[in-house]
């Protein structure tokens, strides 16, 4: 079983949710496909969509939703 | 003047801005910070710095409690909110008074009064402020939004009682259009603001965006002349200046004064902007609204008539009366603002956040930088993205352009991207040289000239 992490492209603001009264894009568990966004990274008031970029069994989420990350930072990791 | 400290309820270059303001009056200056800022210039500068919680703004610079709380830790008499952040909001205003300290800005009734977007447009016309051409208000159904088109003509904007910011807008050409857009426009109002409320305004089409300055001590209302802002992109204003290039003399006095008569119709304390669509064919000015608070674009102003706003504004929170009468404010030649944001204009303006390895500010008469930054800042990703304003003042439009070319030139950021070579393209531009720009301009000015010099490959957004 592999592991594969999801890494945040930008610095900034980590959201879980399209807005704040909607449903997680993902939760802990889920299947995702490489095209799924996870998340939104805002930076400096603009929002930029996170994609799993990879296939997987399962996400676990590293970060909570509205966390500050840094670029770089492992968001989230997914069994292949 | 009745206070001798006063609180930053803001950051970067406008809490810097202040605080020089402040120790100039020889105020104590008490700066808060989120965890993100505590390392900031303004937190540097200041005499006193107290934290005020994490990075996101909601828990730290919007955090009414944290930033009361903090005041009244300083002891401080009275709380600057800057722009943005709690600058417009009225129960924030409110609590700044009720904690007993003054709040650097017009009264909460005033904020809540200008601040509703229906009821402002009928202040302005109450006090004979031109307004668009539109409905007095919300209309109630599509029977009576047709028979008020039907009147002002097409195009028209249908917009939401509740939006604001560009948020809730639609724009019908014809009946059918308007058929077809006024109930969804209605249902989407409903759902995004939970008020389905509309007015109707005609759309001016390549129009000007200019705005009149004015001081208010509750007593005496003065204008500081106009400034134009129609280098916009996405609704941000991008490049500024004072006095609007052919603006003609009489229409100037007739703008200046209606925003005066709107100040004096809510007794205004304290420095504002009324801002107005001007159309150059027709010659005729319309009110959209009013900022009831210092703006980013204020040393535009500052550099044309001698004036220190935030110092002003200070003054008249300390119980002064203006220190200056109309006639004694007067335009002495031309300045430009360039507002240098930490965005990379060739990547469809992507921000980058992230540390300032070089700074080098270009320094001479008439050229002023109002920036955080300094060499080994770091930028961080949290906030907007604007890292200074660049204003250069001339004798005239055409020294003033000459001169902010030399200044851009001498400007250099290195370690993060910069607007700069936006600001380097605008200012060789022939169009933005003969003052040939409407609100409109910059967008297609980009996506065409911008894109093309900057090699075509380049993706513009």
């Amino acid at each position: 079983m592999s592991k594969a992490e999801i890494k945040s492209p930008l610095p900034g603001m980590f959201y879980r949710r399209p807005s704040p009264d909607s449903a997680p894009f993902k939760n802990d568990g889920d299947a995702v496909s490489a095209a799924d966004v996870i998340g939104i990274v805002e930076v400096m008031k603009s929002f930029h969509e996170v994609t799993a970029g990879i296939d997987g069994k399962a996400i676990r989420f590293l970060v909570d939703d509205a966390d500050a990350v840094m670029a770089g930072q492992a968001l989230a990791e997914v069994e292949a | 003047m009745t206070i001798s400290s006063v609180l930053i309820a803001n950051r970067g270059e406008i809490a810097v801005r202040i605080i020089r303001a402040a120790k100039a009056l020889g105020l104590r200056t008490v700066q808060v910070y989120s965890h993100a800022d505590a390392g900031s210039l303004a937190v540097q500068l200041a005499d006193e710095a107290i934290d005020i919680g994490p990075p996101a703004a909601k828990k730290s610079y919007l955090n009414i409690e944290a930033v009361l709380a903090a005041a009244r830790a300083a002891k401080v008499d009275a709380i600057h909110p800057g722009y943005g952040f709690l600058s417009e909001n009225a129960d924030f205003a409110e609590a700044v008074v009720a904690a007993g300290m003054k709040f650097v800005g017009p009264d909460a009734s005033a904020i809540r009064l200008l601040g509703d977007k229906v009821v402002a447009r009928q202040v302005a016309a109450r006090a004979g402020v031109p307004t668009v051409p539109g409905s007095d208000g919300r209309v109630s159904d599509i029977t009576e939004a047709a028979a008020i088109v039907a009147r002002i003509g097409f195009p028209v904007m249908i917009k939401a009682a509740a939006g604001g910011g560009g948020r809730g807008i639609r724009i019908a050409h014809t009946l059918e259009d308007f058929e077809r857009h006024f109930p969804q426009a209605s249902a989407e109002a409903a759902a995004a603001f939970g008020d389905g409320g509309l007015y109707i305004e005609k759309v001016i089409e390549k129009a000007r965006h200019v705005e009149v300055q004015i001081l208010g001590d509750g007593r005496n209302f003065v204008h500081c002349y106009e400034r134009e802002c129609s280098l916009q992109r996405r609704r941000q204003k991008v490049w500024e200046e004072a006095p609007a290039a052919g603006l003609p003399a009489d229409v100037r006095e007739s703008l200046c004064d209606s925003a005066v008569a709107l100040a004096r119709s809510v007794g205004y304390s304290g420095a504002g902007t009324v801002e107005y669509l001007y159309d150059d064919a027709s010659r005729d000015f319309y009110f959209i609204e009013v900022n009831t608070r210092i703006q980013v674009e204020h040393p535009a102003t500052e550099m044309i008539t001698g004036l220190d706003l935030v110092q002003e504004m200070l003054r008249i929170a300390g119980g002064q009366p203006l220190s200056v009468r109309q006639e004694d404010i007067s335009i002495a030649g031309h300045a430009i603002e360039c507002r240098i944001n930490a965005e990379d204009p060739h990547r469809g303006f992507m921000p980058g956040p992230g540390t300032v390895e070089t700074l080098v500010v270009p320094r001479g008469e008439g050229i002023r930088f109002d920036t955080m930054l300094f060499a080994g800042y770091t930028v961080p990703p949290f906030y907007d993205s604007l890292l200074g304003k660049l204003i250069v003042h001339g004798s005239d439009r055409a020294a003033c352009l000459a001169k902010l070319r030399t200044a851009l030139a001498g400007l250099r950021i290195t370690g993060i991207p910069t607007t700069v070579p936006l600001h380097q393209a605008l200012a060789a531009d022939a169009d933005v040289a003969a003052g040939r720009f409407h609100t409109r301009f910059l967008e297609d000015w980009l996506e065409t000239k911008f894109a093309a010099s900057a090699g075509g490959a380049r993706e513009v957004a």
